[in-house]
């Protein structure tokens, strides 16, 4: 009975061949370590922001008059209105700590190194519609933070010369902000973004399952099938799906299902996330004042900004970029630039091999210079822009460009190690 | 089905023919959902430009006008406000306004179009509190000078051209909005400078 229901879908739309595609036979290294939990959370968080997202719109007012009212009434008289609304909010931070730290594992293993270029571009282009959507989003609480950051990141746009001062009026609808701009962000926060959002996931898959998974050796596992049989291949024991053995012209290797040997390893990374995902929710769901920041527990008045205006932690890093240049333009372009050049880092890489396991000490050097002038601008981007800490914020924005000027000239010539024949 | 042979340079001029048409339908598409961004009649007429009567002002007297939500000072300078101008300079922040806070026209030392009719947006650039205006006891924030603006949130000066006093709070010298006078200087328009009163 269900086997003839099954066989009468598939014979009209090909749902099981679809999930054998990219799921029970897509063939995934069998090496992942824990660096590889971040893809499947990330797309559990954006699960996260639409189901909470759809919730609060329920009750949200997106007015100047309404919206910080209504976010209190949810947070007040709505029965666990305040959970929906911690786990949105808390759900945005945890989409960036996701993110940042699955964009870490790629350019650790050489992740967007060729053939995956163009995965790469989608997971940055899906960055940039994460940063956008999180900027709106924090408007609509209305609160003194939400409008006067809003002040401060459109007025970045202001600096372009000629159309600055008609494309932030175009972006505000007013000559301040105000109402119109909080509904337009309302109706791009939770319909168009999202929607691009899930399209560019979408692509951002189909481009991987196309091109396959890396993994921490970043060896390939579909080799040309020679004929001759590979000894101890775990692969042997399962089927994959035709599409990636292409009729037995390619063999694959070291790989096994991603159903149920993947499916059942991201359940312990879930519950791992979970675990410290609540932990924010229920224990500290202000995270100190940086998840949800102390002056947007007042409504937005356009006639007092507050003593110290610093964006959510997560654009702190691009935030002190801007604030190291003297010149505003030149401080808009070095911030736009700190992004496009993570976009660019497959063609700025020339090194053959992927993975740091096997590339030069130099490279290994390179990449903590990264992370740490990463965090360190991220630190600075929440302090006040006194001498000394602008003077910290140029010397670490010089050395976050350093590390694509460096990678560019060693790359190149770079003395590797042999890379193995076989996954270790 | 006919059997002619298939007429490739016509084929290809009515792809590009299709295609273009196509594309400029859609950018004619395009125009309403992108003007719709722009301020809406309601937000043009609330941010319009206002006008004021001047003619009766008296010299050192300060009257705001309110523009766009926020307050306008007019003040009319006296000679001796102005003589103090190029006094206090060695103490501004910023005398020669080289900070884009004011329209082309008013980047000079009194800031404004006329030397003693003085128009500004009279909200601190600190922390947007709007500073008291002291035509006589300034000197008790700046020594030995008469008159200027002192912000009473966190102890911001400005002198008599709205250009902040080193050492405050304030980064930015006060902003200066467009605006424009009438041919015999008895009305003042705020929040545009082209055109006619």
């Amino acid at each position: 009975m269900f086997k003839n229901l099954m066989s009468w879908i598939e014979y009209r739309m090909p749902f099981m061949e679809k999930m054998n595609l990219h799921v029970m036979q897509y063939p995934a290294p069998k090496n992942f370590n824990f660096w590889y939990f971040f893809g499947s959370l990330a797309m559990l968080v954006l699960v996260n922001q639409i189901l909470t997202g759809i919730w609060l719109t329920m009750n949200f007012e997106p007015s100047a008059e309404r919206a910080f009212a209504s976010v209190e009434y949810i947070m007040r008289d709505v029965d666990y209105g305040w959970l929906l609304r911690y786990m949105h909010s808390t759900g945005a931070s945890a989409f960036f700590v996701v993110v940042y730290l699955h964009m870490l594992r790629g350019m650790m293993y050489g992740s967007y190194q060729k053939p995956r270029e163009l995965l790469w571009i989608f997971g940055m282009l899906i960055f940039l519609v994460l940063m956008a959507e999180a900027f709106m989003g924090y408007l609509l609480p209305w609160g003194q933070m939400s409008f006067w950051g809003a002040q401060v990141i459109i007025s970045i746009f202001g600096v372009i010369p000629g159309i600055g001062e008609d494309l932030t009026l175009w972006i505000r609808g007013d000559y301040v902000i105000s109402g119109a701009t909080l509904n337009r962000f309302f109706a791009l926060h939770v319909i168009a973004l999202p929607l691009v959002l899930v399209i560019l996931v979408f692509l951002h898959i189909i481009a991987l399952h196309e091109v396959g998974s890396n993994n921490p050796d970043g060896i390939d596992v579909k080799r040309p099938n020679d004929g001759q049989p590979v000894e101890n291949n775990v692969s042997d024991k399962f089927t994959f799906h035709e599409y990636f053995t292409k009729g037995g012209k390619k063999i694959i290797v070291d790989a096994i299902p991603f159903h149920p040997y993947y499916t059942v390893k991201d359940i312990v990374g879930v519950v791992g996330f979970l675990l410290v995902f609540c932990g924010v929710i229920f224990f500290a769901p202000e995270g100190g004042g940086f998840l949800l920041e102390p002056p947007n527990f007042e409504p937005a008045n356009p006639m007092k900004t507050p003593d110290h205006i610093a964006p959510v932690w997560y654009f702190t890093p691009f935030y002190a970029i801007l604030r190291a240049v003297p010149d505003q333009l030149f401080g808009a372009i070095f911030m736009f630039l700190a992004i496009i050049f993570l976009a660019l880092l497959p063609w700025l890489d020339r090194c053959p091999v992927r993975s740091m396991r096997y590339r030069s000490a130099l490279h290994k050097w390179n990449l903590v210079n990264f992370c740490i002038s990463f965090v360190v601008l991220g630190v600075l981007g929440v302090l006040p822009a006194t001498p000394t800490y602008t003077l910290l914020a140029q010397i670490f924005s010089f050395t976050y460009f350093a590390f694509f000027g460096l990678l560019w000239l060693y790359s190149k010539n770079e003395k590797t190690k042999p890379l193995p024949v076989r996954l270790t | 089905m006919s059997n002619a042979p298939v007429d490739h340079g016509r084929r290809r001029f009515l792809t590009i023919a299709t295609s273009v048409v196509g594309g400029v339908g859609a950018v004619g598409v395009a125009v309403p959902f992108i003007a719709s961004w722009n301020p809406s009649e309601k937000a043009k007429q609330a941010g319009a430009a206002v006008t004021a009567n001047i003619s009766k002002l008296e010299p050192g007297q300060l009257i705001r006008v309110e523009w766009r939500g926020k307050p306008v000072w007019v003040v009319k300078r006296t000679p001796e406000m102005l003589e103090t101008l190029t006094k206090v300079e060695p103490n501004l922040r910023d005398p020669g306004s080289e900070d884009p806070q004011q329209p082309d026209y008013a980047k000079n030392q009194h800031r404004s179009k006329k030397p003693e009719l003085f128009v500004a947006v009279g909200i601190c650039t600190h922390l947007g509190c709007s500073p008291t205006y002291k035509m006589n006891d300034f000197d008790a924030h700046v020594e030995g000078i008469a008159s200027g603006f002192f912000c009473p949130c966190h102890g911001s000066t400005y002198d008599m051209a709205g250009r902040v006093f080193a050492g405050v709070p304030a980064p930015k010298n006060l902003m200066i909005p467009p605006y424009m006078l009438s041919e015999n200087d008895t009305v003042l328009l705020i929040g545009a400078d082209e055109g006619t009163v």
